[in-house]
C-alpha cells in the first residue's frame, strides 16, 4: 500500500505528532521531582489521581494495535472477533478486587514491579525471576505490535513499503519516543495520554456518526456485513454460532484474568495515588470499553463500504481514507499513531523496571544505589525499544504477532502466584514455580500444535470435545500442578514473608 | 505497626462484582439477531448494554465500600 503521498493528511499528522513530542519533553517538569529515582522515573512518584490515572490506564490498555487489530478481526471473522467486549467488561471487577491490595503493599514496601511483590511475599528470588521473565517476554512482542500499528497508518499516508521511505519515518518516530521516555519517564505517556484519548474519542465518535450515515444507517451496515461475511471463502458470522461459544467465552475470561498481570498495566496501577483511585477507575474505565465496541464495529462498516484491503490490518486506515475528508483522516491517523506511543512508552518502562529490579539488582549487582538503579532502567528502556524496532524492521511481521499470541498465554501463568500472593499465601513458592513451569510448557505446546494460527485449543475426551482459550487450559494445569506439588514440598524452603496483612489495607500509609 | 482489622466489606459488593460474569460467560444467552434495537442485532446491543450495567454495578460496589470505611 505504498501509494500516493497524502499531503494534507500528512501535514495534519505531523502537526499533532510535533505537539505530543513537545509535551513528552515538557513532562519532565510536570509535578517536578528527582527523576534520578526509580519511583519517580518509573512510577511518576505514585501520585496520579483519578483523572490522570483514567487517561493513563485508558491509553495504556486500549492500544493502537487494538484500534487496528480488533476491527481487522471483526472484518475477517465477524462476531467471534467481538470477544474483546466481554473481555474488557469482565476485567474491571477483577481489577477492583486485586489491584488495590497490590497497590497498598507495593506502596508500603516500595515495590515497583509485580515480581518485587512476589519476592517480598514468598522470599523466593526464583519465583520472582519467573514472574519477571514472563513479564518481559510477554511485553517485548507487544511493543513491536505498537510499532506495527504505527507502520500501518504511516503506510496509509503514503509512507509505506520497504526501503528508506517506509522505514525512516518509523525510526524517527520511535527515536523521539525513546528520547522523551528516557528523559521524562512515566510522566511522558501520562501527559500524552490526555491528548491521545481526546483525539481517539473525537475520531471514533465522528466515525460512528458520519460513516453509517453515508452507508444507509446501522441496519444496512449489519445486513451488508452479514452478506459479506457469508460470502467469504471461509465464511464468517454476524451472530456467534453455537460451536464458537466456548472459545468466545474462554477468550474473554482468560484475557480478562491476564490483562492486569502484564507489566505495563501493573505499572499504571502502581502509579495511582491511592487504592480508591483504582476502584473508582474500575467503574469509570468501561467508558473506553464502549469506545472499543464502537471501534470493533468499524470492521462491519468497512465491509459495508466495500473496503478491500490486501492485509486485514489496513481495514481501518483504508476505511478512514475512503469516508473522511483527507485532513480529518490525517487527524485520525495521528490519533492512532499517538495511541501507539503511550503504551509503547509504558511497556518499555515496565520492562526496564523488571529488568533493573528483579534481574540486575537481584542477580548482577545487589549493591546498586537508588541513583544507579534509575540510570540502568533508563538505559534498558532504550534497549527494549531498539529491540522492538529491530523486531519489526528485520523479522517477518507474523513473528511478532505469533509471539504476542503466546505472550497472552504466558502472562496468565503468573496469575496463580499473584492471586495466592494477594489473598492468603497458602502455597509454597516452589509449588507455584512448578505450576508456572507446567502451565508455560503446556500452554506453549497447545498454541504450537495449532501451527501458531490460533490461541484456541480443542481438548478431546472420548467423543466429547471442548474448544477453549489455550491460556485458560494452561492455567488450570498450572493450578492443579501447584495443588499437587504443594503437599510434597510442604513447608520446605518456605521463604520469609516480609509483608503483614495490614500492609494490604488501602489506607495503611498513614 | 497498626494493629487493627481491615474495613469490613459487605457481601453485596461481591455480588455486584460477579454480575457481569453471569451476564456474559454464557454466549448462548445472547447470540441471536432478534430483537434488534435501533437496527442493531441483539448480540451486539446486549453486550453494549452490559458495559453500562457493569459500570453501574462496579460504581455501586465502590459506594458501598466507601460507606464502610474504605
Amino acid at each position: 500500500m505504498a501509494g500516493e503521498l497524502k499531503v494534507t493528511a500528512l501535514a495534519v499528522f505531523i502537526a499533532f505528532f510535533a505537539l505530543v513530542t513537545v509535551l513528552g519533553f515538557f513532562a519532565a517538569r510536570w509535578r517536578a521531582a528527582d527523576l534520578g529515582h526509580l519511583d519517580e522515573w518509573g512510577l511518576g512518584g505514585r501520585r496520579f489521581g483519578t483523572i490522570v490515572s483514567w487517561f493513563l490506564l485508558g491509553g495504556d490498555f486500549y492500544t493502537a494495535y487494538t484500534v487496528i487489530a480488533v476491527p481487522a478481526l471483526v472484518w475477517g471473522v465477524g462476531a467471534a472477533g467481538f470477544f474483546a467486549l466481554p473481555y474488557t467488561i469482565m476485567v474491571y471487577p477483577i481489577v477492583y478486587l486485586l489491584m488495590p491490595r497490590l497497590w497498598a503493599v507495593a506502596r508500603r514496601h516500595g515495590y515497583v514491579t509485580a515480581a518485587d511483590f512476589i519476592h517480598g511475599r514468598y522470599g523466593n528470588r526464583w519465583l520472582a525471576l519467573a514472574v519477571a521473565l514472563t513479564g518481559i517476554l510477554a511485553t517485548m512482542p507487544y511493543i513491536a505490535l505498537q510499532l506495527l500499528g504505527m507502520q500501518v497508518v504511516l503506510a496509509a499516508l503514503g509512507l509505506g513499503g520497504t526501503g528508506i521511505r517506509g522505514e525512516l519515518p518509523l525510526v524517527i518516530a520511535f527515536a523521539i519516543l525513546a528520547l522523551y521516555t528516557y528523559k521524562s519517564g512515566l510522566r511522558a505517556p501520562a501527559l500524552i495520554a490526555l491528548v491521545k484519548d481526546v483525539m481517539i474519542f473525537i475520531t471514533i465518535f465522528a466515525a460512528i456518526v458520519i460513516i453509517p450515515e453515508a452507508l444507509g444507517g446501522y441496519g444496512a451496515v449489519f445486513d451488508a456485513a452479514a452478506t459479506g461475511l457469508a460470502a467469504r471463502a471461509k465464511p464468517g458470522h454476524l451472530i456467534l454460532p453455537a460451536a464458537s461459544a466456548g472459545a468466545y467465552a474462554s477468550l474473554a475470561l482468560g484475557s480478562a484474568m491476564a490483562a492486569f498481570m502484564y507489566p505495563h498495566t501493573v505499572t499504571a496501577i502502581l502509579s495511582s495515588s491511592s487504592g480508591s483511585v483504582i476502584r473508582r477507575n474500575a467503574a469509570l474505565l468501561p467508558a473506553y470499553t464502549f469506545l472499543l465496541g464502537l471501534i470493533a464495529l468499524l470492521g462491519y462498516m468497512a465491509i459495508a463500504a466495500g473496503v478491500n484491503p490486501t492485509v486485514p490490518s489496513q481495514v481501518v486506515p483504508l476505511l478512514f481514507l475512503k469516508m473522511f475528508p483527507q485532513w480529518f483522516a490525517g487527524f485520525a491517523f495521528a490519533a492512532i499513531a499517538i495511541s501507539a506511543l503511550v503504551p509503547a512508552a509504558i511497556m518499555s518502562i515496565a520492562a526496564a523496571n523488571l529488568f533493573t529490579r528483579n534481574i540486575y539488582r537481584e542477580f548482577i549487582n545487589p549493591s546498586v544505589t537508588d541513583r544507579g538503579e534509575a540510570s540502568v532502567a533508563k538505559l534498558v528502556s532504550l534497549v527494549v525499544k531498539l529491540g522492538a524496532l529491530g523486531f519489526i524492521l528485520f523479522l517477518p511481521t507474523q513473528f511478532a504477532i505469533n509471539l504476542q499470541l503466546l505472550g497472552g498465554v504466558w502472562i496468565l501463568q503468573t496469575f496463580p502466584a499473584m492471586l495466592d500472593g494477594l489473598y492468603g499465601r497458602r502455597f509454597n513458592a516452589w509449588a507455584l514455580l512448578t505450576g508456572w513451569g507446567a502451565g508455560m510448557g503446556c500452554g506453549t505446546a497447545m498454541v504450537l500444535s495449532t501451527g501458531l494460527k490460533s490461541a484456541v485449543y480443542t481438548v478431546q475426551i472420548g467423543s466429547y470435545s471442548l474448544s477453549a482459550y489455550a491460556a485458560l487450559f494452561a492455567v488450570v494445569v498450572n493450578f492443579i500442578v501447584t495443588l499437587g506439588v504443594a503437599p510434597l514440598v510442604g513447608i520446605q524452603g518456605h521463604g520469609t514473608d516480609r509483608t503483614v496483612e495490614e500492609d494490604y489495607f488501602e489506607d495503611s500509609m498513614t | 505497626m497498626l494493629a487493627r482489622k481491615p474495613p469490613q466489606r459487605p457481601k453485596l459488593v461481591y455480588v455486584l462484582l460477579v454480575l457481569p460474569f453471569f451476564g456474559l460467560l454464557w454466549p448462548a444467552l445472547y447470540s441471536m439477531d432478534a430483537p434488534r434495537l435501533w437496527q442493531i442485532p441483539f448480540f451486539y446491543w446486549y453486550q453494549f448494554a452490559w458495559i453500562f450495567l457493569s459500570a453501574l454495578s462496579t460504581g455501586c460496589a465502590y459506594l458501598l465500600d466507601s460507606r464502610h470505611g474504605r
